[in-house]
């Protein structure tokens, strides 16, 4: 979607807030609110690019007054409710509803070291061809779902280079939106500057964004 | 919102924006249902807190810079297939799943960015800081890099070549920086001291033990 996440390239956000020894989390709602997003992402009810979705979904004045937690916090209340785990009603009034069955948490203390070192593997070991090689140049697709994308609207239309073949993953576009991971080649394109931003940008500089097969065709 | 009580300290203020008061009671109230209905155990949030405020952080990208600095067969692999290479480390897993180095050499500097969101290489540089998240990085990052290095104090010849990075799909990069000046004598312990979060991100150089204050 074309939204104000989709932010790179714009003006008037200020100067970068650098602070000296930032504490990893700034108040403890903050680390309470990213523990709550891991400990309900362990029941699989949603995957990772579902949750990027939901964080897009929030309005873009909401998204920008927001801190990155509070987002964070946002995101899994609507998907606790879209994904039956919660119902609005119980998140509005803070109590489980009458005869709701009490389950047994999908993460114990004791998963937590396994959970974080397995990660997740988004890469698929399934035989499909690439549609480009090293060296080949693309262009970029112009196109603009309503849904869940990360191609970000500054690359649209653009051509690059393919650099490296990442290999085979799964398709964020569909997977967000629950319709399959279609797993397709990735590949890390190098755009020009100059390609991008036009010829008042520098002339060596380059951007490099990982792209799916389905964002490129060939210029 | 309140329009006074939002100072603006130059450089300093972690947030432009105001979290409303209720939040830490909402967010409270969220994790007592979901304790109450038996899906979140509020031990297991305790140990992710505590994984990410005391275990994973930017110490484990530090130690994989300095092998690489001491140990040229291992920065082959470092830069070849990054992911196997911090594996010989024991780190990988969530947010580190599938990495990638990129290296700084006199002629080439890189700079990371997320502009669709804040991916970051959790593995190795732990939990993202506010402005690697903010609006501000991540909207110039792409568009202005010389300037936004600038602003952290960093002034790139001309002939320089500078590479962003955007993380847009699933891998996720560290920058290798150049090894210091006048850290020849150093051990890799040493090194891995000197070795800071923002020169991995691309924000800074690592400067040699002489030089003083350092930066996160």
């Amino acid at each position: 979607m074309n939204g104000v996440h989709d932010m790179g390239g714009m003006h008037g956000m200020g100067p970068v807030p650098y602070e000296r020894d930032e504490p990893v989390f700034h108040a403890p709602w903050e680390a309470r609110a990213f523990a709550l997003n891991i400990g309900m992402r362990a029941w699989r009810r949603w995957n990772i690019d579902a949750g990027r979705y939901e964080i897009e979904l929030i309005p873009p004045a909401e998204y920008l007054r927001m801190t990155y937690y509070e987002r964070w916090f946002v995101r899994l209340v609507e998907l606790l409710v879209k994904r039956d785990l919660v119902t609005r009603e119980e998140i509005d009034t803070g109590t489980p509803a009458p005869g709701a069955r009490r389950e047994k948490p999908a993460l114990t203390a004791e998963r937590v070291a396994s959970m974080v070192r397995n990660g997740a593997i988004a890469s698929r070991d399934v035989p499909v061809a690439p549609r480009f090689a090293v060296n080949q140049r693309v262009r970029a697709r112009t196109i603009n779902p309503a849904g869940h994308t990360r191609l970000p609207r500054y690359v649209r239309g653009r051509t690059g280079t393919i650099e490296r073949d990442h290999g085979v993953y799964v398709f964020p576009d569909t997977n967000a939106l629950f319709l399959g991971e279609k797993p397709q080649h990735v590949y890390s394109v190098r755009f020009t500057t100059r390609e991008l931003w036009g010829e008042q940008a520098p002339p060596r500089d380059a951007v490099y964004l990982d792209l799916w097969d389905d964002y490129l065709e060939p210029a | 919102m309140d329009h006074d009580d939002h100072g603006h300290e130059h450089g300093h203020n972690h947030t432009h924006q105001v979290v409303p008061s209720d939040l830490a009671l909402r967010v409270k109230a969220l994790e007592s249902l979901l304790v109450e209905k038996g899906l979140v155990d509020p031990a297991a949030l305790d140990t992710v807190v505590d994984t990410y405020e005391r275990k994973i952080g930017p110490r484990n990208g530090a130690r994989v810079v300095a092998r690489a600095w001491v140990d040229p067969a291992y920065k082959q692999r470092l830069l070849t297939d990054a992911t196997a290479a911090m594996a010989e480390f024991g780190y990988g897993g969530t947010q580190g799943e599938h990495m990638r180095v990129v290296e700084n050499t006199p002629d080439v500097h890189n700079l990371v960015v997320c502009t669709l969101c804040s991916c970051y290489p959790w593995s190795v540089l732990g939990l993202p800081p506010v402005w690697y998240k903010s609006a501000a990085y991540r909207s110039r990052a792409v568009i202005d890099p010389r300037g936004v290095l600038r602003e952290f104090g960093l002034d790139l010849a001309e002939h320089v070549e500078v590479r962003v990075w955007d993380s847009t799909a699933e891998l996720r990069y560290l920058v290798l920086p150049e090894r210091p000046a006048g850290s020849d004598g150093l051990s890799e312990d040493d090194l891995a001291t000197l070795v800071t979060r923002d020169a991995m991100v691309g924000v800074a150089k690592v400067t040699g033990p002489a030089a003083g204050a350092r930066r996160a």
